[in-house]
């Protein structure tokens, strides 16, 4: 059974692929995703402010009392001592080294510079692919859909001006027009696209009255809004597509590839079950895909992405939705 | 071969050749010496290889004396090996100096010379502990200057391998081990070609061997110890020629030539100053310029020093010479001349008797310099001078006011030899605003080009937070020989403004100099504000003025308390030492090179420092009226007349100044002077809310600078308190009519903010606020002046009333340990704030040298104080290596007195009555009020006695405060507790006296910057453990408990303060000795100091420091002595570890590795914590076995 595929360019021995978590924040981490049979590893995203954060702050811890008495120039020994970004650079370098399957390394960044720089740096530091997670609120009403879409295709143009290996891009859903912007990014250069980003959904807690910024995994039930637009997208973008959100068992990655994707991405049945997970995912489409008979996974990959129904996919997801309401609520919970 | 040259500190030059000619190096930190290990460390940890290509290995140990023989036994097994250090330290290895000395083994110690502890103890240089070593056998090899350290080192190894006699390699500590200044370095190659080879191989073959075995080290007996010594008498007398043979190879291969006497001046020269060290180099500039002046003088330098050559002596110094002063830096009381004027005399002495001289010149002999008193021309010209005189003056002093003795010469102070092209600047900071640093670079920038040199030497106050430095800048067109204090500067930059009003900071300003002030004034409004002392000198000098407020300019930027490159950059702008274009670039290329390694981020917030600092810059147009500030006292007028004529004046920095009677004789000095410097160094400090205020006492347990002070008072004590005077209800039960007051000494704050982070009173608006919060001081200031004065005639408090079992209660005790100069947020000083609020009265205190030895007893700052009665704190530090033996000494000599004092009331029972007696014999003494009671008695007691005419009874007065009970506390950090002194501590455990001993466990040697000791845990960087420490920390408590007689508490204030109260309320009642080892936090640490109490909460909720003591009269009750008091782990190792800066740094130096020592650290937490679980659960009945407990 040939479970291979290509995602970015890269050939994966099958698509299962590990997104940035904590596990993939370590070189250890790392190393184990890659024993567990990952088939390629999104390694934990750099936040370029986070980043410039760390860096700040260890400079001043490391300065304090420095200089400052006779008896102590330091209270470090610095010498030894690696940058924030260069020990993540360092972990990558590593990680591209040992792991035997591809490195891809996940970029959030804040200002133009630091998108490209630290792509570059990225780049160097041997990573196969670089996955660019845009993520930004638009809190600004003064800004319009059309600039906020404009600023991500600005950074893919910028960062693949000086970079060579391939890019995909990690956007979030809530766009008015999804399936558009994946044209705009494929035409600013993008690889690839990697959808969705999970949405900074902050709660109230009642007791204090402050917001609750807590991040809790996903569910298969989310799989739901990628899987439309991953069917809807699919077709015409020209690139790969790696599925993620809500893959806890081989069905998920099943669906993920019927409509259309490349590779389906899991981060949160990683971190609860641990790497050893992977195996459970790609045995779980492997049995699938035995017991209906598929050698390959292009013998049904896109099967259902809507590349047949292209011009009445509107009209028909309408109607779907006008049947779901219409039908009552034992019909959805059923 | 085109010479390298690099700007560097005395310390790094020699280092580079010691690392490079070197197999091993076994060292401890000892200042100033410390640099030398830590750079042989690090440069290990980096792989970085000797000139036999093997990297070579650096071993800590647990004191001098341990590396010494580490450094024997290398040697006896044929490693060439080495050590670094000074002071005590080289003391303690003089045993084992002698042994190698003995044995003729090639070796060489590289000293920063340094003072020795005698009456008082200083860590800055001198010759004395080089001097002390003179018996050893060593040779020694003195070198006046950071190029000369750097050939010397390489000159010295060179030698002792052809001589198989030891050196000792030394540098003036601080003044050559601590400047930069540009030197040529000795590429590798021409090391290589220094070292011979076959000697090396002569050196191994000499090592102890199986393969051919023979006994070394044997002891002998009257017959033949006598001529073994006498054996080694060739080898002393062929040194001198052996060192002068490699410094000739070495001028061959370098063109740098050396002389075993250095003599400079004509050779008719009739006066001759012989000096060794940096003062060679000032007698030497000293001696040209008067020879420019029509005068005959030379300067003679004496670089090797032991085996002393009287033959190159002699040649060296002309025969025309008819007088010579010889100048020591060091003291040796009682001694007829000190010992290079002993020496000399005595050569020109026998040179005459045989004829080798035809007259014997006048030679007087004098002391400079000891801890590095600043020895300038002036003091040169002095010595010159005298031998001038028909009488000169013999013993003579330079650079004190001697009014007792009359040793000391006049001098002028001003007088200004240097040529005009060297330009000097002085720089006044701050200890964190990076005012050092900045300027290291400054002359590594102002010395790049081949026809630029320059010179850098910092000068601290010794508080660990808000010291006041001083970076003394030289740079010009010619090699800078000037081993001395500027005194005449062309450009004088204050960075902190209240400097102003303590110092004479233009003083040192010459006629015309640029003055840089950092000013929160901008240049409309600064003129006023300046003291008007300040604003004459400005007139007078006509200075040109500048101000810039680059503390607003840092925190606009987000650099916070840093302010080094924004001033940095003013000062190459006003300086104009290149263009404007070159010197922004090189700053930036400077910063670049300096922060590059922690981060793009830090790079280009000092760029954008650069960037913003020329525009924020103003010259003031200095008006001509003085209209300033009046300088305010240095002390207040109500002073004892000691603090003002003595302690104000070394605040005020007119130490140097001060007269030989006006000092104690026997380092006997005032404690609580700290109350005195109102140093105002913090910004903010924390401001009451006295409706939010729960007062519970959480705040002022855990200042460390016990500048929060509460009271309790009557309503009507309110009368007359001045307007912005704070009180609330007492909010306890029964106490009606009574106010709370909780009063912050905001002009002895450092800012820290650890009270406002462990205030657990927050408001119910959900604002954040809590019922302490920081706020800017200066609004408050003289509003909180006017508080403070009219806190203090509150009544205290009845000591009687309080409740000591509880935080809420301690907090209305006076703590009798204040203002120290310890770092904002020290970890240290809350417990012992605690412990003096506790037992102050009575308590008698042995200190290990360290950080609180430092900041308890920097002269003039002394924090540990007496109560309005009279009665404190009674304070001593012998050393660092016995204390535990010392506050045993304490012990012994209390008991002998409370003895006599006992026995002797027996005698005179029948005259002061048979009930006091019997009351004053058994009084129970342990609550507050049997202590009060019994004090009563004492008095009465006195007073009866006054009425006997016996010896007895004058006797019995000797040694009646004896019947108080004294509590004895040793206390020092975990370098001393574990390493250094851990034998002494050990012995003085087991002996069930009534010791109370304190670790103060920062888990690193602080107080020299961080080193690793055996406190240090698994998987935390220091120095000398730089990769990670790949062992558990000692577990001292076990070791303690083994003992089964011993009280053993574990504490950590920021988790449990009623547990550590009781503690140390346990261990001071418990009637043998106790041990109590409490979690500091520490800037060593690399954590943020305001969250450190909360640190500590995370270190016993992981379980690595749990809270337990070990109670042994429990035992006796049928209990189990062991009670674990915080629970289970219940975070995980790395919530706690990696907020720690030591921790964080492995993840990313060592990722792999640290992720192992995590996981080895963890599961040693759990062990650990298991073992405690097992003790804490065992049947009382049956615990450890112990000789007490065996049957009757």
């Amino acid at each position: 059974m040939d479970l291979s595929t290509k995602y970015l360019g890269l050939d994966l021995k099958h698509p299962v692929v590990a997104s940035p978590s904590q596990l993939s924040a370590d070189l250890d981490g790392v190393l184990r995703l890659a024993d567990a049979g990952a088939a390629a590893i999104v390694m934990a995203s750099i936040y370029e402010e986070q980043i410039s954060a760390e860096e700040i702050r260890h400079a001043a811890l490391t300065d304090q009392g420095a200089d400052s008495q006779p008896e102590a120039a330091g209270y470090f020994s610095t010498r030894e001592d690696r940058g924030v970004l260069e020990s993540r650079l360092e972990i990558l370098r590593k990680a591209s080294e040992r792991a035997g399957v591809p490195i891809i390394a996940s970029l959030n960044g804040q200002s133009d510079a630091g998108w490209v720089g630290f792509a570059q740096k990225l780049q160097q530091a041997g990573a196969s692919a670089i996955e660019l997670n845009i993520y930004r609120v638009p809190a600004d009403s003064a800004e319009t859909g059309a600039q906020v879409e404009e600023s991500y295709a600005a950074i893919v143009r910028a960062v693949k001006q000086q970079v060579s290996i391939p890019v995909a891009v990690k956007i979030a859903p809530f766009f008015s027009s999804p399936a558009n912007l994946a044209t705009k990014l494929a035409g600013a250069g993008a690889d690839g696209l990697v959808l969705f980003n999970r949405f900074y959904e902050p709660d109230i807690d009642l007791k204090t009255l402050t917001p609750q910024v807590n991040l809790h995994l996903s569910t298969p039930y989310d799989i739901r809004v990628p899987l439309m637009w991953i069917s809807l997208i699919s077709p015409r973008f020209k690139g790969s597509i790696a599925a993620t959100t809500g893959v806890w068992s081989g069905e998920e990655v099943v669906k993920y590839l019927i409509v259309g994707a490349d590779v389906a991405m899991t981060a949160s049945a990683l971190v609860k079950f641990g790497p050893a997970h992977i195996g459970v995912l790609v045995s779980g489409l492997r049995d699938w895909m035995e017991r209906r008979g598929f050698a390959s996974l292009d013998a049904f990959r896109g099967r259902l992405a809507d590349h047949r129904r292209a011009f009445d996919a509107a009209a028909l997801m309408r109607a779907e939705y006008r049947d779901i309401l219409t039908a009552g609520y034992a019909s959805v919970i059923r | 071969m085109t010479p390298v040259t690099v700007t560097m500190d005395g310390n790094t030059a020699v280092a580079h050749v010691a690392y490079r000619v070197n197999e091993i190096c076994a060292i401890y930190p000892i200042t100033p010496s410390s640099g030398m290990a830590e750079l042989a460390d690090a440069w290990s940890a980096e792989g970085l290889k000797n000139i036999w290509g093997e990297v070579p290995s650096v071993q800590e140990m647990q004191a001098e004396g341990g590396a010494a023989g580490c450094v024997h036994g290398a040697l006896q097994s044929g490693a060439l090996t080495t050590t670094f250090t000074a002071s005590q330290g080289l003391m303690l290895m003089l045993p084992n100096m002698y042994k190698i000395a003995g044995e003729l083994t090639s070796t060489v110690f590289h000293v920063a010379a340094r003072a020795l502890a005698a009456g008082t103890s200083s860590i800055f240089g001198d010759h004395q502990d080089i001097m002390a070593t003179r018996a050893t056998g060593f040779a020694l090899l003195g070198a006046s200057s950071v190029q000369e350290g750097h050939d010397l080192a390489l000159i010295a190894q060179a030698a002792t391998l052809a001589a198989r006699v030891p050196f000792i390699h030394f540098t003036d500590g601080f003044r050559t081990s601590h400047e930069y200044n540009k030197l040529t370095l000795i590429p590798d190659e021409q090391i290589r070609a220094m070292i011979d080879e076959t000697l090396v191989w002569d050196h191994r073959a000499r090592a102890l061997s199986p393969e051919r075995p023979f006994i070394r080290g044997t002891w002998q007996n009257p017959d033949t110890y006598f001529q073994t010594r006498e054996a080694v008498n060739p080898y002393y007398a062929k040194t001198p020629g052996i060192v002068a043979a490699a410094m000739d190879r070495f001028a061959g291969l370098t063109g740098r030539r050396y002389e075993l006497f250095r003599y400079d001046g004509p050779n008719d020269a009739e006066r001759v100053v012989v000096c060794m060290g940096s003062g060679a180099e000032v007698v030497r500039e000293t001696a040209r310029w008067l020879n420019a002046k029509g005068e005959k003088v030379g300067a003679l330098q004496v670089l090797l020093y032991r085996p002393f050559s009287a033959e190159h002596f002699l040649a060296a110094l002309p025969e025309s010479v008819r007088a010579v002063a010889v100048l020591d830096r060091t003291k040796e009381p009682g001694s007829p001349m000190e010992p290079l004027h002993a020496d000399i005399v005595g050569v020109l002495a026998d040179a005459v008797a045989t004829g080798r001289r035809k007259l014997m010149p006048r030679v007087i002999g004098g002391r400079y310099g000891l801890s590095s008193k600043d020895f300038h021309p002036g003091m040169a010209k002095a010595a010159f001078d005298e031998l001038k005189k028909p009488d000169p003056k013999n013993g003579f002093t330079l650079g004190i006011i001697d009014d007792v003795s009359g040793t000391s010469l006049d001098y002028d102070a001003a007088l200004d030899i240097e040529p005009e092209n060297t330009v000097r600047c002085l720089f006044y900071g701050l200890g964190a605003d990076g005012t050092v640093g900045a300027n290291k670079n400054s002359v590594k920038i102002l010395s790049e080009g081949p026809d630029q040199y320059a010179q850098a030497y910092f000068d601290y106050d010794s508080h660990k937070s808000g010291a006041e430095t001083a970076s003394h800048l030289r740079f010009g067109p010619r090699p800078i020989a000037a081993p001395y204090l500027i005194r005449h500067a062309s450009f004088v930059a204050c960075h902190k403004f209240s400097f102003l009003f303590k110092r004479d900071i233009l003083g040192p300003a010459r006629p015309g100099a640029t003055f840089l002030l950092n000013s929160p004034h901008g240049p409309e409004k600064v003129w006023a504000e300046l003291p008007r002392p300040v604003q004459k000198q400005i007139i007078d000098k006509k200075l040109r003025f500048f101000v810039i407020d680059a503390s607003e300019v840092a925190l606009r930027i987000g650099l916070g308390p840093r302010l080094n490159t924004i001033l940095q950059t003013c000062f190459f702008h006003l300086a104009h030492v290149l263009p404007p274009d070159v010197a922004i670039a090189q700053i930036k290329r400077f910063i670049k090179k300096t922060y590059e390694s922690k981060g793009e981020a830090v790079v280009k917030l000092n760029f954008a420092a650069v960037d913003a600092a020329v525009d924020a810059l103003h010259e003031v147009a200095v008006p001509a009226d003085l209209n300033g500030v009046a300088l305010p006292p240095i002390v207040r007028p109500d002073a004892p007349a000691f603090v003002r004529e003595v302690t104000a004046e070394i605040m005020a920095g007119r130490g140097d100044l001060i007269p030989v009677s006006l000092m104690p004789a026997d380092g006997t000095f005032p404690g609580g002077t700290t109350q005195y410097e109102k140093r105002n160094i913090a910004v903010e400090v924390p401001i009451w809310d006295p409706g939010l205020c729960i007062q519970c006492g959480q705040c002022g347990i855990v200042c460390p600078h016990a500048v929060i002070r509460a009271k309790t008072y009557p309503n009507r004590a309110l009368d007359g308190a001045p307007g912005g005077f704070k009180s609330a209800p007492v909010n306890a039960r029964g106490y009606p009519e009574s106010r709370f007051t909780l009063q912050f000494y905001v002009e002895d704050c450092t800012g820290c903010g650890v009270c406002v982070e462990n205030c657990p009173a927050y408001s119910p608006a959900g604002d954040g606020k809590r019922a302490i919060n920081m706020g800017e001081k200066f609004p408050i200031l003289v509003q909180e002046r006017e508080s403070i004065a009219f806190f203090e005639k509150l009544p205290s408090p009845d000591r009687e009333r309080v409740n000591f079992a509880n935080i809420r209660g301690v907090q209305f005790l006076e703590p009798l340990f204040e203002f120290s100069g310890a770092c904002g947020g020290c970890g240290e000083t809350p417990y012992l704030k605690l412990i003096s609020q506790l037992f102050g009265d009575r308590m008698q205190v042995a200190n290990a040298t360290g950080c609180s030895a430092i900041y308890a007893a920097n002269t003039p700052a002394h924090p540990w104080r007496a109560n309005a009665d009279g009665r404190g704190v009674a304070w001593a530090n012998s050393l660092f290596e016995d204390n535990a033996e010392f506050g045993l000494g304490y012990r012994l000599a209390i008991d002998a007195q409370t003895r006599a004092a006992r026995a002797l009331l027996e005698g005179v029972k029948p005259a002061v009555g048979v009930d006091l007696v019997k009351a004053l014999l058994e009084s129970r003494q342990q609550s507050e009020s049997d202590f009060f009671a019994q004090r009563a008695r004492i008095v009465t007691l006195k007073e009866k006695l006054a009425a006997i005419q016996s010896q007895e009874a004058r006797r019995l007065e000797t040694v009646a405060d004896f019947l108080v009970r004294r509590s004895v506390w040793i206390v020092g950090g975990d370098g001393w507790a574990y390493d250094i002194d851990s034998g002494g501590l050990d012995h003085v455990l087991a002996q069930g006296r009534d010791v109370n001993v304190l670790v103060l466990d920062t888990e690193v040697y602080s107080n020299t910057g961080g080193q690793s000791s055996k406190a240090t845990p698994l998987g935390a960087s220091a120095k000398f453990a730089s990769a990670g420490k790949r062992t558990p920390r000692k577990d001292l408590a076990l070791q303690a408990i083994s003992y089964g007689n011993v009280y053993v508490a574990q504490i950590a204030l920021g988790a449990n303060a009623e547990q550590a109260l009781i503690a140390l309320r346990e261990a001071e009642a418990y009637p043998g000795a106790s041990l109590v080892l409490a979690y500091c936090q520490c800037i060593a640490h690399g954590i943020d100091m305001r969250t450190g109490m909360k640190q500590q909460a995370r270190a016993v909720a992981s379980g690595y420091w749990p809270l337990f003591r070990f109670d042994p009269t429990m035992r006796s009750q049928g209990l189990n002595p062991f009670r674990l008091d915080s629970p289970r782990p219940r975070l995980p190792l790395r919530d706690y570890i990696y907020r720690e800066l030591r921790y964080e740094t492995l993840t990313r130096s060592h990722p792999e590795s640290a992720a192992e020592m995590l996981r080895q650290a963890q599961a040693a937490v759990l062990e650990n914590y298991r073992i405690y679980e097992d003790l804490a659960a065992r049947d009382g009945g049956r615990f450890l076995p112990h000789w007490e407990d065996a049957p009757k």
